[in-house]
C-alpha cells in the first residue's frame, strides 16, 4: 500500500459555524506510525480538526489529504481505512459487549468467521473475557473507552483518530489504555489523539498545540520544551502567596503558578535578563527568596503558548 | 448495498427493541386500547338521550306517537317546543340530541301515507344518530292502533323520516374498524422510525455509525425493516379483535388487506425517516409526528366523511397516505372490493413511498454538517 511517509497533511485548514471560527488557517502533517498529540483548552478546535480529517465535517478553506486520498472528496474511501473513536461513548448502551463488537464486525463487512475469531482475540487483548455478556451501559469509565477502542480496531485500520478518549477515566485505567495505543503504534499503526492532559501529551512522539482554533505550537515534546529554555524559574520562599503578589503583574513575567512552597514563574525573557527581573521585583517589596532556573516542562509550554492576549507567549511559538 | 451489514443494524434494531420495554408494550397495547376504546364507544347502545318535541298537531295520534317514542328508553323528554325552527336552534346550542317534529298536518299526512315525522339529530355525533335510526323504525300504525283498518291497509313507505345535521354520512363501528388499522399505523410507526433514528443522533452513536463503511441506505433499510414486521403485527391485533369484540366483517380477500396494509407500513415508514432527517432531537422529532398526526386524524376521513369536507382540507387530504389507505381498507373489508379496483390508491401509496425515501435518502448525510 501506499508507504508514504506522511499519513496526514493539511493546509490552511479552516472552519466557521457561522460567525465563529473554530477552525483557523491549520497546518498540519503527521508521520506514520507516530503517537499525535492534540494538545488544546476546551473550545480550541481538537475535535473540529479530528471530524475534518476523517471526513466528517466539510471544511470551510484549505485541503486535507489522508493516507494519500483527498478529504472530504474521497472520505468514503478512507472509512475503510480508519478507526474513529468519539469523545462521547457512542456505542450501544443497550446491546451487550459481544455485541457491540459482532454489529461493528458486520459493518465492517468483516467475513463471519474472520470477525469471531478477531472479536475472540480481542475480547481476550482487551480483557473482556468475563464481561462479553454484560451491557455496555453498565460498564465502567475506563471498560467503556477499552471496548470503544477494541471497535475501533477491529478492522485493523491504517490510522486510528482518537477524540479525548481518556476525558472520564481514572489514571490507572487511563495508563492502560495508553499501554494499548503505543501497541497499535508498535503494530504500525498512526494514531491521531486529542487530549487535555499534559502527562498524556507527554507520551505522545509529536504534539500540536491549538489554542482558539490556532495552531500555536507543533513539535516534539522535546522540541517544545527546549525552546523555553531559560524562561523558566522556581522561586522557593517562606511566604510563596506574599512573593507571587511581588512577582505578579511585574513587566516580563507571563505567568506564575504556586506549587506546594514554591512559585513555578514563566518569564517573557531567558536566562539571567530573567532570573534579574524576578529577583528585582522581590527586593523592591522586601520578599526573601531563592531564585533558580529550571527546565521547562510541557505543562510551561502549553500556559507560554495559549496565555489569552499574552504577547511574549505568541513569539514563543 | 451490502446485506451483511445491512442485516447488522436489522439484527441490531430488534435486539435493542426487544429490551425496550415501554415500546415494546406500546406495540401492541396502542392497538388494543385503541380498538377497544373506539369500538365500545360507537357500539354503546344509547339511552336517554334529551329530546326535544315540538307538537305542532297536538292530536290524539300525536300524542299516543311521543309516548310512544318516549316508551323506548332511547329518549328522555328535556324541552318542550314550539317550532321545528326551535329544535334547530336548540340543537344547535347543545341543549338537546334530538329533536322530534310532529307537523300540524299530522293526521292527513299519515293518513295520505306520507312522511308524517321527522326526527332530527345531531348528526356530528356517531352515536345519537345510531340511536335515531332506531326511532325511524317506529311503526305508525301500532301507534294508531292495530283494529283501524284504513291505516293498517295503506302502510306507508317510510313514515318517520331521519335527517341527520351536521353529518351528511352515516358510520358505525364497523366503519370504524378498518379505518383504526391505518390510524394506530400512523401513530405508532411515524413516530417510532423518527424517534429510532433521532435518539441515536442525540446519545452520540450516528456520528461512529457515519465514520464506517456502512452505507446511507444499508442505514436507512436496516432501520426500517423491524418496524414493516412490528407493523403487520399490529394491524393482525387490530383485524383478530375487530372480528372477534366487533364481528367486523371481511368481505374482500384478506391477502388484499395485508398488501394495503403493507403499502401504508412503508409510507408511513419513509415518512419517520424523512422526519428524523430534519428533526434535531426526540421532542422535536415527536412534535413534528404531532404535526402530521393531526391531519390525518382529521382528513383523512375517519372521522368525517371526505365528501364533506371543503375542497381545500380534501386537497390536503390527498396529500396523506391514510386518506388513501381508508379508501383501501373499507373498500377491501367492508365493501368487498379487490385491490385491482382500486388500484389508484394502491399507486398513490407507492409513489408516495418512492417520493419519501428518496428524499430521506437525500436529505440524509453521512457527515455533520
Amino acid at each position: 500500500m501506499n508507504e508514504a511517509p506522511i499519513a496526514i497533511s493539511a493546509r490552511g485548514l479552516s472552519r466557521r459555524f457561522g460567525a465563529l471560527v473554530a477552525v483557523d488557517r491549520i497546518d498540519l502533517a503527521v508521520p506514520r506510525r507516530h503517537v499525535y498529540g492534540f494538545l488544546g483548552p476546551n473550545g480550541s478546535g481538537k475535535s473540529t480538526t479530528i471530524r475534518m480529517l476523517c471526513g466528517l465535517l466539510t471544511p470551510s478553506e484549505g485541503s486535507i489529504e489522508v493516507l494519500g486520498l483527498a478529504i472530504p472528496a474521497q472520505a468514503e474511501a478512507l472509512r475503510r481505512r480508519i478507526g474513529y473513536m468519539t469523545q462521547k461513548f457512542s456505542l450501544f448502551d443497550d446491546l451487550t459487549v459481544r455485541e457491540n463488537l459482532e454489529f461493528m464486525a458486520a459493518v465492517q463487512a468483516l467475513p463471519r468467521l474472520a470477525a469471531r475469531r478477531r472479536i475472540d482475540t480481542l475480547v481476550e487483548e482487551y480483557a473482556f473475557a468475563d464481561r462479553q455478556r454484560q451491557f455496555a451501559g453498565t460498564l465502567s469509565g475506563g471498560q467503556k473507552q477499552r471496548l470503544a477502542l477494541a471497535c475501533a480496531v477491529l478492522h485493523e485500520p491504517e490510522l486510528l483518530f482518537l477524540d479525548e478518549p481518556t476525558s472520564a477515566v481514572d489514571p490507572q485505567s487511563r495508563r492502560d489504555f495508553w499501554d494499548k495505543l503505543f501497541e497499535l503504534a508498535d503494530r504500525g499503526t498512526t494514531l491521531l489523539v486529542s487530549t487535555h492532559y499534559m502527562d498524556e501529551a507527554e507520551r505522545c512522539h509529536r504534539i500540536a498545540i491549538l489554542d482558539r482554533g490556532a495552531l500555536v505550537a507543533d513539535g516534539t515534546p522535546a522540541e517544545l520544551t527546549a525552546r523555553l529554555a531559560g524562561r523558566t524559574l522556581l522561586v522557593v520562599s517562606s511566604d510563596p502567596r506574599r512573593a507571587q503578589q511581588a512577582i505578579l503583574g511585574e513587566d516580563g513575567v507571563v505567568s506564575v503558578a504556586q506549587i506546594g512552597n514554591s512559585l513555578r514563574v514563566l518569564t517573557a525573557a531567558a536566562g539571567d535578563e530573567a532570573l534579574q527581573c524576578v529577583r528585582a521585583a522581590l527586593e523592591r517589596r522586601g520578599q526573601q527568596a531563592r531564585v533558580e532556573a529550571v527546565p521547562a516542562s510541557l505543562e510551561d509550554v502549553f500556559v507560554a503558548t495559549t496565555q489569552r492576549g499574552a504577547e511574549p507567549a505568541r513569539r514563543a511559538s | 448495498m451490502n446485506l451483511r451489514r445491512m442485516w447488522a443494524v436489522v439484527l441490531k434494531e430488534l435486539r435493542q427493541l426487544r429490551r425496550d420495554r415501554i415500546t415494546l408494550a406500546m406495540i401492541v397495547a396502542v392497538p388494543v386500547v385503541q380498538l377497544v376504546l373506539f369500538g365500545y364507544a360507537i357500539n354503546l347502545n344509547l339511552r336517554g338521550l334529551d329530546a326535544g318535541i315540538a307538537d305542532e298537531a297536538n292530536t290524539a295520534g300525536s300524542r299516543a306517537l311521543v309516548m310512544d317514542m318516549l316508551a323506548t328508553g332511547v329518549v328522555a323528554p328535556t324541552v318542550a317546543a314550539r317550532s321545528p325552527q326551535e329544535l334547530v336552534d336548540l340543537l344547535r346550542r347543545g341543549r338537546i340530541n334530538v329533536g322530534i317534529a310532529i307537523p300540524a298536518d299530522f293526521e292527513r299526512r299519515k293518513a295520505a301515507g306520507g312522511e308524517a315525522v321527522q326526527v332530527l339529530v345531531d348528526g356530528s355525533d356517531t352515536s345519537v344518530q345510531a340511536a335515531a335510526a332506531q326511532l325511524a323504525q317506529m311503526p305508525l300504525t301500532r301507534v294508531v292502533g292495530v283494529g283501524e283498518a284504513p291505516l293498517a291497509s295503506t302502510p306507508a313507505a317510510r313514515p318517520i323520516s331521519v335527517l341527520a345535521l351536521y353529518n351528511p354520512e352515516r358510520r358505525s363501528a364497523v366503519n370504524i374498524v378498518p379505518g383504526l388499522i391505518g390510524v394506530i399505523l400512523t401513530m405508532t410507526l411515524v413516530l417510532f422510525t423518527a424517534v429510532a433514528i433521532v435518539r441515536e443522533r442525540e446519545r452520540g452513536n450516528m456520528e461512529l455509525l457515519i465514520a464506517t463503511p456502512l452505507s446511507r441506505s444499508e442505514l436507512m433499510v436496516g432501520k426500517v425493516l423491524p418496524y414493516v414486521a412490528i407493523g403487520f403485527v399490529q394491524t393482525s391485533v387490530i383485524l383478530l379483535l375487530g372480528v372477534w369484540l366487533f364481528a367486523v366483517p371481511i368481505r374482500g380477500s384478506l391477502l388484499d388487506v395485508y398488501i394495503a396494509a403493507g403499502l401504508l407500513i412503508l409510507a408511513n415508514l419513509t415518512l419517520g425517516l424523512l422526519i428524523s432527517t430534519r428533526a434535531r432531537s426526540q421532542f422535536q422529532a415527536m412534535q413534528m409526528t404531532f404535526f402530521l398526526f393531526l391531519p390525518s386524524i382529521l382528513l383523512s376521513g375517519f372521522m368525517f366523511p371526505y365528501a364533506g369536507m371543503p375542497r381545500l382540507a380534501q386537497w390536503i387530504a390527498e396529500l396523506l397516505p391514510l386518506t388513501h389507505f381508508l379508501r383501501l381498507v373499507r373498500g377491501i373489508m367492508l365493501r368487498g372490493a379487490s385491490l385491482a379496483e382500486l388500484w389508484i390508491d394502491a399507486l398513490v401509496l407507492v409513489a408516495f413511498t418512492i417520493v419519501l425515501m428518496a428524499a430521506a435518502i437525500v436529505r440524509f448525510h453521512k457527515r455533520l454538517d
